[in-house]
């Protein structure tokens, strides 16, 4: 199988202020969120990061996308180095996470308008493409509603819609099910579906074992910012149940104690 | 795909601005708006309180008239009655109930008595007139005023050993003050202009840039610009030139909301006060100074507010620089509005244009420091939009909670 993606070494340390000292009850004033994490996804396929809020799967995903830099190592998304070629995996890459907001002022239509022209997509293309999605999510009965005035669940088609513009063949989800109703969830799960179904790559962490065990191909289990396990989810699973799986490699980890 | 996007930029700032409706009249229409009716208003109307009105006529008591200043005094018009037999402490009643505006008292034979008076001579006691009037009541001042003068001006007559610019058949047509209307009209635009424009600039662009970039930041879409491929600078550009052009629009609103009050601000004794002294090649210097300014201005503050976490932080940070350019502004009124000559002084940005401003105004200008001051402006706007780009690549500045 074609590797889309392969991260190497990926290292990240945040430096912690007073306040966030306090709250994690410790006096060291940097904290690993990523620990030397290295794991490659396939062409065509859904890998998941699944692990415990706090494990740096985010941290990972902002690497990947490069919105921030690593401290050490690289990832290579379709040939190109995160770090030495980031405009390069920009344009590859579709990224969706709650941390991307759309402005409130400006309605759907205005936006995919805006994004595909930052993209430098074509009209002719851009009007097929949002004819497409806006119809796929149903997007179109709020295409001239102002950002502001919609729902989680809306919004969250809408920025979905917008990180599709440019038609990326990597994408690359964080939490995209996280605070949606179940409605919302299931047309956002069926479309990651979709997407592989179209020989896009994706890329998706959750801390939802069903949501893993419904889509992905191949699972990464990421605790305390290091990749504890990594390989298809029958292997992962070994004839478990996902939860219990995971639980069971949490306990052997950490000697059976929780905290 | 590494197109420029420096216009799709400017365009959704743009529409972003336009768009709404309240936000163009509160940033273009108001400042503006206010300024003329508060100066044109306000001022007017605190003119008319302190203002006597000008065909009232005095009532005035005059106690022992003489001879000698009774024609002046009719000349005045007032309404002057004799209070020879009037009992002063009745009078001054009156006036204090602003009933009647003065009373004027002469000694009595103060004609023979000024006649005879030696000003050599220490052991006399030169004639006293009394006058009693109300300050509080404008018409009283007023005619306070008049009386005093007049009295003084034929005391002068009487003593007369020289006259200074007097008129006579041979200096009727002279003109003793030889500046000229623009001379004085420069002289008042030079010193005040270039402070209120910088003042009115900055303004402008605190009222869009925080909220354009740390608002953004804030709110979390300027992550979402950062993901797609677009060049960190071109989003830099595509702010400054477009938040530049909209603080522009609002600085020139309140401008002109002052232009169009400043007969009413400055007073209207000043006749002919006009911009009209001014060729259209002085207004696009003028223009050019105003937008290079502008560059540099919006591009400061972008940087401040890409560096604070929240509009509301970068609104309290932007207060320092502004009483920092304010104080540059005030140079103008410094110098008797004489702009530096030196072309080193023309590399300072801000004061530069300050500088430029003055002597534009002023008629006093050398066009090549005028160009020195808008190339050195945008350089220092193109380096500073460096510097923001560099900021919006900077994910500890960027994404810092």
């Amino acid at each position: 199988m074609e590797e889309i993606l392969v991260a190497k070494g990926l290292k990240k340390t945040f430096t912690l202020s007073r306040k966030q000292q306090k709250l994690e009850k410790t006096n060291c004033k940097t904290k690993v969120a990523v620990d030397d994490l290295s794991f490659s996804a396939y062409k065509g396929e859904i890998f998941g990061l699944l692990g415990p809020n706090g494990a740096g799967k985010t941290t990972t995903l902002r690497m990947v996308t490069t919105l921030i830099r690593p401290d050490s190592g690289d990832a290579i998304v379709d040939s190109f180095s995160i770090t030495a070629n980031p405009q390069q995996v920009r344009e590859r890459i579709g990224f969706l996470t709650s941390e991307l907001k759309l402005e409130d002022f400006f309605t759907p239509n205005y936006l995919f308008d805006f994004f595909s022209e930052l993209y430098g997509i074509d009209p002719a293309t851009r009007d097929e493409r949002k004819g497409k999605l806006f119809s796929r999510f149903g997007i179109e009965k709020f295409a001239e509603v102002k950002v502001a005035n919609l729902s989680t669940g809306m919004k969250q088609k809408v920025s979905l819609a917008i990180s599709l513009v440019h038609n990326p063949d990597i994408i690359i989800f964080d939490e995209p099910t996280n605070g949606l109703d179940v409605l919302t969830a299931k047309t956002v799960t069926d479309y990651l579906l979709e997407l592989r179904d179209m020989g896009k790559s994706i890329i998706l962490s959750t801390h939802i074992f069903s949501l893993v065990e419904k889509v992905c191909d191949r699972v990464g289990v990421i605790i305390d910012g290091r990749m504890v396990a990594c390989d298809t989810l029958e292997n992962i699973k070994n004839g478990k149940s996902l939860e219990d799986r995971f639980f069971d490699i949490y306990s052997e980890l950490k000697g059976g104690n929780d905290e | 795909m590494n197109k420029n996007n420096i216009l799709t930029i400017v365009k959704k700032e743009f529409a972003r601005f336009f768009g709404d409706k309240r936000l163009v009249f509160t940033t273009m229409i108001m400042p503006g708006l206010l300024i003329y009716v508060i100066y044109t208003f306000m001022l007017g109307g605190i003119r008319d309180t302190f203002e006597a009105d000008k065909d009232y006529r005095a009532k005035v008591y005059v106690q022992n008239m003489p001879k000698s200043v009774q024609p002046m005094f009719e000349g005045l018009g007032m309404d002057i009655s004799n209070a020879d037999d009037t009992d002063i402490e009745s009078i001054k009643s009156l006036i204090e109930n602003k009933e009647v505006e003065l009373l004027v008292v002469f000694p009595p034979q103060f004609d023979s008595a000024v006649a005879n008076y030696n000003v050599a001579d220490t052991t006399q006691m030169a004639p006293n007139v009394l006058i009693y009037s109300n300050v509080a009541n404008i018409e009283s001042d007023n005619a306070e005023g008049f009386v005093r003068t007049m009295l003084t001006s034929y005391e002068e007559t009487i003593s007369n050993k020289f006259n200074i610019n007097a008129y006579t058949e041979e200096t009727a047509n002279e003109k003793f003050d030889l500046a000229t209307d623009e001379d004085f009209m420069g002289k008042i635009f030079s010193s005040m202009l270039p402070f209120m424009l910088l003042i009115f600039l900055y303004s402008g662009c605190m009222a869009v840039a925080p909220e354009s970039i740390s608002g953004e930041k804030e709110r979390g879409t300027i992550a979402t610009l950062l993901v797609t491929p677009m060049s960190r600078s071109h989003l830099a550009f595509g702010k400054i030139i477009s938040l530049s052009f909209i603080a522009l629009i609002s600085g020139l609103s309140s401008f002109l909301g002052v232009m169009l009050s400043l007969p009413e601000f400055i007073g209207s004794e000043i006749e002919g006060l006009s911009t009209n002294i001014y060729t259209t090649s002085d207004y696009l210097l003028i223009l050019g100074i105003i937008l290079s300014t502008v560059l540099i201005l919006i591009s400061l503050i972008s940087i401040i507010s890409a560096y604070a976490k929240t509009v509301k932080e970068a609104t309290t940070l932007v207060l320092p620089l502004m009483i920092v350019i304010m104080m540059v502004g005030l140079t103008s009124m410094i110098g008797g509005g004489e702009p530096q000559t030196s072309l080193s002084w023309y590399l300072i940005p801000v004061y530069n244009s300050v500088q430029a401003m003055t002597g534009i105004f002023s008629f006093n200008y050398s066009l090549i420091n005028v160009g020195i001051t808008i190339v050195v402006n945008i350089i220092y706007a193109g380096a500073f939009s460096y510097v923001l780009a560099k900021m919006f690549n900077s994910e500890k500045i960027m994404f810092s909670k």
